[in-house]
């Protein structure tokens, strides 16, 4: 076993969020098929639940997209209010996604280095 | 024959020059094909109805004619079709618009398909229907709603093209039917022919947010890092008869095309990614395949599609409330605690006038926008910054709550800690949208051919 770090979620995956009304999803991508067996266990529903927990997120729902090595999380009521009633600067959440990439995970060390390197042909 | 189909426009204030390059490479590709410009949202939908109110000639995008100047004549030369949701709140006026630069440009008697029927407001009763999910109940009689618009679909921009037009003006329509519409024209696909439909309206999901996928609303510093976003070019899908697609962007652009800017705009704004429901099918994302095949260029094929859904979405908008927000620096030595003695001033001065506002406060400089409505003031701890702005943000009914509230931010000049300045009050009407589901009886979708001003 190599050695283990914890790093922010940001080190190994990336992500996008989008909004509905008060329903916001925040996809979780991974850089590397290494990388992709550490997301699906370590990003789970509750997990995201809890880090949006101060939002006053109800719910979330957590999609598994193996073709694509990405998760879809559906987070409700996060936005408080969203675009029609929602007092964060932030109306949208399109900030949001960092906020979940700044999860703590467990890794193998050989996993983290620079990102660019990695994706010049995908 | 692969068919090109280009992004002019993603989203309402998108940049006006973005379509020259693509209709450039377009042309230099061979012509034909088709380019589309889309300019709703939720909001700009409502804002469109308010101005067609106040006058019958207003209503479309305020920036159609700067989108469409500097490509129109090209377009129409190298038969590559114009198609756009543009039209927004009035597709007619646009049209007349249209029209005349055609004429400005010494283009005459070019053909302008407008497609109508979303537009479903007279008589409107929300009390039958069905709120879409995720979606809170709007309180709205009939007179308080300013907009009700079905998401239709593709049928009639196919059959318009089909029928001669160069130009189609769309109201809403679902974004990704703007793609769907020129392919199903080309390729004579059937409305039955779920996957291929499916094909297209993935097509369509991948270039309806224009620069998303090419490098746009994606760059992250070390990590993501995307040449000359500067001059991001916007994409180009190229569509074969099977439905399978490379997305692609213009020659000398800036920005990227790889895996990871296809994923994420995969999912932008999904979902159940297995069930990505439009007015002309239910897309099924799960067994798409994506691979890098070029520099800026992947190759999608294996969208899955399944019948259509038996109603329509719709969106309805009313008024809602004021928002105001009012905001004031403090920088230097003990910034933050400054500010935040700024912060509980005004919300002791709001509480013994016993305010009913709505309110929250934000520390910009220490935290922004990650925080909840309740979590910054007073008890969290937050991040010293050199430069911190309080900001207020309040919400009332009542347009003179929420200026009395403001007025304690700006009363903080003389009254309030040391050092504070750079005060800015904003206030404006919200409006509020919300989305149910309408069965397609109540939608009479059309297309017809502009034929002179009325």
């Amino acid at each position: 076993m190599s050695e283990m770090l914890t790093v922010p979620l940001h080190d190994i995956a990336h992500g996008r969020s989008g909004d509905k009304g008060n329903r916001l999803n925040i996809s979780v991508i991974a850089y590397r098929p290494e990388a992709w067996p550490i997301l699906v266990r370590e990003v789970t529903e509750a997990r995201v639940l809890a880090m949006f927990a101060h939002r006053s997120a109800s719910k979330v729902k957590r999609y598994v997209l193996e073709n694509i090595q990405a998760l879809n999380f559906v987070i409700d009521d996060a936005l408080e209010g969203g675009v029609n009633s929602a007092l964060n600067l932030d109306t949208h959440g399109k900030t949001t996604a960092f906020h979940l990439l700044s999860m703590d995970v467990t890794v193998p060390a050989a996993l983290v280095g620079n990102r660019n390197s990695e994706n010049a042909t995908g | 024959m692969t068919y090109r189909i280009g992004s002019g426009s993603g989203f309402s204030g998108d940049r006006v020059d973005a379509a020259i390059p693509v209709v450039r490479q377009m042309i230099a590709d061979g012509g034909g094909g088709a380019l589309i410009f889309e300019t709703i949202g939720e909001r700009t939908l409502a804002l469109g109805h308010l101005a067609r109110r106040s006058n019958p000639r207003h209503g479309y995008d305020p920036l159609l004619s700067e989108l469409l100047t500097p490509v129109l004549a090209d377009c129409i030369r190298s038969r590559i079709v114009v198609v756009g949701n543009f039209g927004v709140a009035n597709p007619r006026a646009a049209a007349d618009r249209i029209a005349r630069l055609a004429g400005e440009l010494g283009l005459d008697g070019i053909q302008i398909a407008v497609v109508e029927g979303d537009d479903i407001r007279e008589g409107l009763d929300l009390s039958g229907l069905e709120r879409w999910e995720g979606d809170t109940e709007l309180r709205a009689g009939p007179s308080d709603i300013i907009s009700a618009n079905a998401y239709i679909g593709a049928r009639h921009i196919a059959e318009a093209i089909q029928n001669g037009a160069q130009v189609v003006v769309t109201g809403r329509v679902a974004d990704p039917s703007l793609v769907l519409g020129p392919l199903v024209a080309h390729f004579g696909w059937d409305w039955t022919d779920w996957d291929r439909l499916a094909a297209g309206t993935l097509a369509g999901h991948l270039l309806e947010c224009g620069s998303q996928v090419t490098g746009g609303y994606f760059a992250d510093p070390g990590f993501k890092d995307v040449a000359d976003l500067a001059d991001v070019g916007f994409p180009i899908a190229e569509v074969e008869a099977d439905g399978s697609f490379t997305i692609t962007k213009p020659h000398g652009t800036g920005g990227v095309v790889d895996l990871r800017t296809v994923k994420e705009q995969i999912l932008y704004e999904i979902h159940d990614p297995a069930a990505y429901l439009t007015p002309d099918v239910i897309l099924d994302m799960t067994q798409v395949a994506i691979a890098q095949v070029g520099k800026d260029r992947v190759a999608v094929s294996g969208a899955r599609g399944r019948p259509a859904p038996d109603r329509l979405k719709a969106t309805i908008g009313v008024s809602g409330d004021w928002l105001g927000e009012a905001e004031i620096s403090y920088a230097g030595p003990n910034a933050l605690a400054r500010a935040r003695l700024a912060a509980d001033v005004v919300e002791t001065r709001l509480r013994s006038q016993t305010s009913r506002v709505r309110r929250r406060y934000d520390f910009i400089g220490a935290l922004s926008v990650f925080g909840g409505d309740d979590a910054s003031p007073p008890g969290q701890v937050l991040p010293e910054g050199p430069d911190i702005r309080m900001r207020l943000a309040v919400s009332a009914s009542d347009k003179a709550e929420a200026e009395l509230a403001l007025r304690e931010v700006g009363a903080l000049y003389c009254t309030g800690p040391a050092g504070g300045g750079g005060i800015r009050t904003r206030l404006q009407s919200r409006i509020n949208t919300a989305s149910y589901l309408v069965p397609r009886s109540m939608v009479e979708e059309r297309h017809t051919f502009w034929e002179g001003e009325a």
